[in-house]
């Protein structure tokens, strides 16, 4: 018998089904790209002698955030644009105002909020806060370094940390009303 | 005369669209690669706040996810309007966040369990209260790394 070569097989679909494919991943895909404010949470301490030393109260920042997403920072009304400025004269203050934080390290800002805070004004209030810090530390690697925080090394980064630690306290929930 | 008569060879070439399948295919891995399943369908509305203090999740195996927001328009009839939390692929309570989060750690093998993160996917409309109390919970579990999902950019910036 005669040997006959196997027929070719015909490749020209193959795009299609490359199409068909290619369909749906651009359909399925979501690109969801995970990016948000990382905080610690303080375990729960239940017993009540092991309770962390008192803090003088002009080392604390007090924010608060009552039901109507009204803004006030030591007791004063305060307009969102000017936390930022302020958190960071607070926590810079190096002993100059006698009534302002001793040094950024004694310093701690207490992030009070209402049940009735909405999610969106908390997060922006958290995100001036640490645009507070990250400021400070870039500042201080300028200084220092002579690059921004985000460039150096990891013991450079540790050090500058150390100098600028961020102590953000969010308070247990209150019902502050009003 | 005859030279006006010629037919096909002249004019231009088909161009070979041998190479095609390849551009697909170079698309599709691109696709592939890239491409993130929903694991969960989301019940609740989220739209995330705007933030520019961004750091990125690393390592999404560590990552936990839970969702906190007004149930969806066509959900509504059903669950009402009031802001619920979202764990996996049903609506649940707060006290059912412990229970949650062991099941989740069991997922991660035991070196890495301190390190786990829970991502709070909230919608910006929902209130502190319900935060607040998945902050409690998530501290009596001691899961106490937290981020709070959002969305790059400057704050209030679809509002102002």
């Amino acid at each position: 018998m005669a040997r006959r070569e196997a027929p070719e097989i015909n490749a020209g679909s193959m795009a299609d089904i490359a199409f068909l494919l290619l369909i749906f991943f651009l359909v399925t895909t979501t690109m969801d790209v995970d990016k948000g404010i990382s905080r610690k949470l303080p375990p729960i301490i239940e017993d009540e002698q092991e309770k962390p030393p008192p803090i003088k109260e002009k080392n604390v920042f007090v924010v608060l955030l009552n039901s109507q997403d009204g803004l006030f920072v030591e007791d004063d009304y305060m307009d969102i644009d000017d936390l930022r400025e302020a958190a960071k004269e607070f926590i810079d203050n190096f002993g100059k105002d006698p009534l302002s934080s001793d040094n950024p390290n004694k310093a701690v800002i207490s992030l009070q909020n209402d049940r009735g805070t909405s999610y969106e004004m908390f997060i922006a209030v958290q995100n001036e806060l640490t645009a507070a810090y990250n400021e400070l530390r870039d500042e201080e690697a300028m200084r220092v370094h002579g690059v921004l925080y985000s460039e150096l090394a990891k013991d450079d980064k540790k050090e500058i940390q150390s100098k600028y630690p961020m102590k953000i306290s969010e308070a247990e929930p209150v019902s502050l009303g009003g | 005369m005859s030279r006006f008569k010629r037919k096909g060879k002249g004019g231009t070439p088909a161009i070979s669209t041998a190479s095609l399948p390849d551009i697909v295919f170079m698309l599709l891995f691109f696709f592939m690669v890239t491409t993130t399943m929903r694991e969960v369908t989301l019940l609740v509305k989220n739209t995330k706040p705007f933030a520019t203090e961004i750091q990125k999740l690393e390592r999404k195996s560590l990552v936990a996810y839970l969702y906190a927001g007004s149930p969806k328009n066509r959900l509504q009839g059903q669950y009402g309007s009031q802001p619920k939390l979202q764990l996996n692929d049903s609506f649940a309570d707060v006290t059912q966040i412990a229970q949650w989060v062991e099941t989740e750690k069991e997922a991660i093998n035991e070196a890495e369990r301190p390190l786990m993160t829970v991502s709070i996917k909230a919608d910006r409309d929902t209130k502190m209260g319900l935060i607040s109390d998945i902050k409690q919970e998530l501290r009596k579990a001691q899961a106490l790394k937290i981020n709070y999902s959002v969305r790059p950019g400057e704050i209030f910036s679809d509002q102002k």
